[in-house]
């Protein structure tokens, strides 16, 4: 499949058109969407107005934009005017938005077009992609295991050549751990440089929305055009968009990279070898190699489990049935919310809530959420000072390559674990990306992890693209 | 140190939740948060008297707008996402209390 | 009203107040009152999935001029979620302040002299307005109930007094001296029957210097009146309570203006678990010097100043006069009463006329420029327009405005000046040459008579004044 890249290249130059790349997107679509489950809803029409209109103004002569005619696939967690959008949830079952996103505003205006929205976690509440209404997401690399989560119809949507490009979201490895299980390139930005304005929440002090792509390039290209200060987020940063494809080949010569102990440790032996030789690889582009321990992270996966869930029974609670989504009737109101959400939540999600409220519940407080927050503080710290002495930090996105269906259902707490490596990095309000490197059990790809600190960006995708390279040379 | 999560307050937490659970639900649920609140112990033993507990990552204060209109969604696309709506107001059934 | 046997009452007032702003608190649909319901509202104020609230400057600016007003400390503040379930609240939970309100301590200085402390002025978003269907209209026994929204999100403070109030009458005064601070500083428009100030009154009772007893909460005070009624009840309930060896039960009870007494809503034993938390959506606020200072320097003098100003300016004012002066800086007419004073006209005369005429037409003082107020003033105290006329030309002024010679003269007011009264006058001397002669030998009281007749003839048009200067010059 072309890349982003490409597509736009070959659009500005009159090689091939919008609607020509669409309607191979939806011809990949039709062919593997009913085994895979990749898609929630596909807007054909939709997207092939969209598609002429970008031919057309190429036909005008008009600049179409830096995403011309390139097909998008969006997390079903992203509002679109008239499109539904359900979280993966049964209480919006049909709700349709009657306003968008602004990372959706702008990739309509850099001519991307979207095809549909993607499977996901209910309330981006899991790991593998199991807990969604709408049914399980299958890993097209191996359809009897699971893409990741919560964001894996969108990595399957890019691993399975559905769509060069897709958005998801990241709130404790949602983006980053898909991608390393689907084999393709996953980024969570800094906190606060892409809008979360039209993100359903699931704990908005560490959302945050990301890019899918088959390649560094192309997952740069998207980030420039969906980052920026937006006035309706309050949390967003106040700087414009950085650059990144400009600078993507500046490579990692003088960089010091530290492989940090926390990172990988108890993660399988072949995803170990694997970061072990990604460090190599940046030692050979000149970077220098340390190791260093950042202990807290030992904390993360607690201290997440207290904060998302208590951001999260907080950010459901709308989730009433009184004024949109689903209504189970009942005598009085607090009948009609009780059965409503009893309906509408499926059994991870309820599993958050409560252990959310009980983290909030007074008596409580202080030795969960208090405790959890100021752990938040640690890291945060712990994390600018590891940024003393290393300008990036290297360690394995998830434990083990793609898992297989039920493996970790019955036993939340297992699966919780699968984001022990990306969690930290939500914690810290900084900047990580996955990037595909090298194979394991099965053949099967396994993701190593770049972490910079906030607004760093630019910094990882150069980092990135030199593991891409060593990748295709080796 | 937290004492352990027991069955009446799983059940006392999905009430202040609306959500109702059956009895097994009440059973799994209790087990499951037990063992991810075991685990938590781990930052509830800590001693961090003085740390305090970060806002926003990078600091951000004072993030404000100015008071000017923007436009109101129309009133039918309101009342359309409306699982039950009259003359212009969404319905429910009967409210049991005063708002506190 | 004094309590029997010995008790005494202490309350404390929750004062909600609207803020006038253009917009609401987190999104820029309009604050406005009485729209057709759910025609302003937005993602945000809808709490629709995905949307964020964004904090309005102007309620900020608003907040700390009321923090200025009560001499609070202005300072850093966060935004907490309330969390608790109710269908007039779109998310489920209020964005409030909790441990670091925007204005902390204060006081407000009252009439009587008396000083009550504030705790804290926080702000805080409104909630929708709900309809019940059914029976009553009441909430209870209803059969269903309707939410419009166009009041959710809606910027309001929160005033906490301490409980230093002692009395129904001193409760009045701190709402009443509030309410004109809230309104001076622009905050309000204070009107407390479109719900833009609301009162909820915190009522216990001890003999005195025993520690506090167990407080109610009594809400639903739609008025002046009904605080004053409700504190009285509620407080003689709970002593008749106590001397019959009862006791209080801490609760919210809901005042029945209607009925007259105060009944359980809610017991707070059944209290609910707010689940407080930071708002992760909002940053921390945190003014800095330059800001107050904008606020302070942007700020009026308060009504107790703008009273003393004027009370200054009048020799020993009576009580009604002093009542007069209250309502004319409730209602900032000050403006019209320092022009007339400075005129060198009678401040009684300038206080009656504005408390009274301008008062009555508050909506139209836009069309009564000070000088107009101020020359038709004179002319009713020079004699060439009498106290009838002079209120009928402010009338017309407020009304449409102009110049009040000219209104005179349209409504044919100054002919009854000179000549034509004294015609009158010497007419009815003909008619009534007793009456006269009684006059002419020095009978005072006769001249009475002779302006009652003119009075007649005129329909009250006529200027005293000028009817006995007549009947004088004919002596
Ligand atoms: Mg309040
Ligand atoms: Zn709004």
């Amino acid at each position: 499949m072309k890349s982003a890249v490409e597509i736009v290249r070959d659009i500005k130059q009159g090689a091939t058109t919008a609607s020509a790349e669409l309607e191979r997107s939806l011809e990949a679509i039709h062919a593997r969407n009913e085994e895979l489950n990749v898609f929630v809803h596909v807007d054909e029409t939709a997207a092939r107005e969209t598609a002429a209109r970008i031919d057309e103004r190429v036909v005008q002569g008009e600049d179409p934009g830096a995403l011309a005619g390139v097909p998008i696939a969006l997390k079903d967690n992203l509002c679109r005017i008239g499109v539904p959008t359900t979280a993966g949830s049964r209480i919006l079952e049909g709700w349709k938005p009657p306003y968008s996103a602004t990372v959706v505003d702008l990739l309509l205006a850099a001519g991307a077009v979207p095809v549909g929205t993607t499977n996901m976690d209910e309330f981006a509440m899991g790991s593998s992609t199991e807990t969604s209404y709408y049914g399980p997401t299958r890993n097209p690399l191996d359809p009897s295991r699971v893409p990741g989560g919560s964001s894996g119809g969108s990595a399957a949507a890019v691993a399975a050549g559905m769509t060069p490009i897709s958005l998801g979201s990241d709130t404790g490895g949602s983006i980053r751990q898909p991608a390393a299980l689907c084999g393709i390139v996953g980024v969570k930005p800094t906190y606060g440089l892409v809008s979360r304005y039209g993100l359903i929440a699931f704990a908005s002090s560490l959302d945050q929305i990301g890019p899918f792509a088959t390649n560094v390039t192309d997952a740069a290209l998207v980030l420039e055009t969906i980052a920026g200060h937006d006035p309706r987020d309050s949390t967003s940063l106040p700087e414009p968009a950085p650059s990144l494809v400009s600078v993507i080949e500046s490579g990692v010569a003088g960089k010091r990279v530290a492989l940090v102990r926390e990172l990988v440790d108890g993660a399988d032996a072949d995803v170990v070898d694997a970061v072990q030789r990604a460090a190599d690889a940046l030692r050979e582009a000149g970077a220098t190699i340390v190791e260093l321990s950042i202990p807290e992270c030992r904390l993360g996966l607690s201290a997440y489990y207290l904060i998302a869930p208590a951001e999260a029974s907080s950010n459901l609670a709308r989730y009433d049935g009184v004024r949109y989504g689903l209504r189970v009737d009942a005598e009085d109101v607090s009948a009609m919310n009780e059965a409503t959400r009893t309906l509408g939540f499926g059994a991870e999600v309820k599993r958050r809530i409560m252990l959310g409220t009980y983290a909030l519940s007074a008596g409580y407080y202080d030795a969960y959420y208090g405790q959890a927050l100021k752990v938040r503080t640690q890291m945060i710290d712990a994390f600018r000072s590891a940024y003393r002495e290393a300008d990036v930090l290297l360690g394995a996105t998830a434990p083990s390559v793609a898992f297989k269906f039920g493996e970790k259902m019955s036993n939340p707490l297992a699966m919780y674990l699968s984001d022990v490596f990306t969690i930290p990095t939500n914690l810290a309000g900084d900047a990580a990306i996955s990037v595909p490197f090298g194979t394991g059990e099965a053949g099967l790809p396994i993701g190593v992890q770049l972490l910079g600190p906030g607004r760093s960006e630019a910094q990882l995708f150069a980092a990135g693209r030199v593991l891409e390279l060593a990748r295709e040379s080796s | 140190m937290a004492t352990p999560l027991r069955r009446e307050d799983v059940a006392k937490v999905a009430k202040l939740a609306r959500l109702s659970l059956s009895e097994e639900e009440l059973d799994t649920f209790t087990e499951q948060l037990g063992q991810i609140l075991e685990h938590a112990n781990d930052i509830a033993a800590l001693n961090l008297d003085d740390i305090v507990a970060t806002a926003h990552p990078f600091g951000l204060i004072n993030v404000v707008r100015d008071d000017i209109l923007v436009p109101c969604l129309p009133v039918d696309d309101v009342l359309g996402m409306a699982p039950d709506a009259e003359d212009g107001r969404f319905a429910v059934p009967r409210i049991m209390g005063e708002a506190p | 009203m004094t309590l029997p046997n010995g008790w005494e009452m202490v309350v404390g007032l929750e004062v909600h107040t609207e803020l006038r702003t253009t917009t609401k608190m987190f999104c820029g649909c309009a604050n406005a009152f009485g729209a057709a319901p759910n025609t302003h509202v937005c993602p945000v104020c809808l709490g629709l999935p995905g949307s964020l609230p964004v904090l309005n400057v102007r309620a900020v600016d608003l907040a700390m001029a009321i923090g200025v007003a009560l001499h609070s400390r202005i300072g850093f503040s966060t935004f907490h979620r309330k969390n608790y379930f109710y269908p007039d609240m779109p998310k489920d939970f209020q964005i409030s302040q909790y441990d670091l309100p925007i204005n902390s301590g204060g006081y407000l200085a009252l009439l009587d002299g008396s000083r009550i402390s504030i705790e804290r002025a926080h702000l805080e978003e409104d909630t929708g307005k709900t309809t019940h269907l059914g029976a009553s209209g009441r909430i209870h026994g209803a059969e269903r109930s309707l939410v419009d929204y166009n009041r959710s999100g809606v910027p309001l403070v929160e005033i906490v007094s301490g409980p230093d109030i002692r009395s129904s009458t001193q409760a009045r005064l701190y709402a009443s001296e509030l309410r004109g601070i809230l309104i001076a500083t622009g905050a309000s428009d204070g009107r407390m029957e479109e719900g833009s100030m609301r009162i909820d009154a915190n009522v216990s009772v001890r003999k005195s210097g025993d520690p506090f007893g167990t407080r109610c909460e009594i809400k639903n005070l739609n008025s002046l009146r009904s605080l004053v009624r409700a504190i009285d009840f509620e407080a003689l309930r709970q002593t008749e309570l106590l001397d019959d060896g009862g006791v209080v039960r801490q609760e919210t009870r809901h005042w029945d203006d209607a009925v007259g007494a105060t009944s359980t809503m809610r017991v707070k034993e059944e209290a609910e678990d707010y689940r407080y938390f930071r708002e992760p959506d909002l940053v921390d606020l945190d003014p800095d010097s330059a800001w107050q200072e904008r606020i302070r320097t942007s700020l009026g003098p308060m009504p107790a100043e703008r009273r003393g100003a004027l009370l200054d300016r009048l020799h020993e004012p009576t009580s009604a006069q002093r009542d007069a002066l209250e309502v004319v800086v409730d209602l900032s007419l000050d403006a019209y009463v320092a022009a007339a004073l400075d005129a060198g006209l009678d401040g009684a005369l300038a206080i009656a006329r504005a408390a009274n005429e301008l008062a009555g037409d508050i909506e139209h003082l836009g069309n009564l420029t000070s000088e107009a107020f101020v020359t038709t003033l004179s002319l009713e105290s020079s004699g060439a327009l009498s106290a009838t006329q002079a209120k009928t030309v402010l009338t017309e002024l407020l009304a449409n405005g102009g110049d009040p010679a000219s209104i005179a003269r349209a409504k044919g007011f100054e002919q009854l000046s000179s000549d034509s009264l004294g015609a009158t006058v010497a007419t009815l001397i003909d008619e009534h040459p007793d009456e006269w002669a009684r006059y002419r030998d020095g009978d005072d009281k006769l001249a009475q008579f002779f302006i009652g007749q003119v009075m007649r003839l005129t329909s009250g048009q006529a200027n005293g004044k000028a009817v006995i200067a007549e009947l004088q010059s004919r002596r």
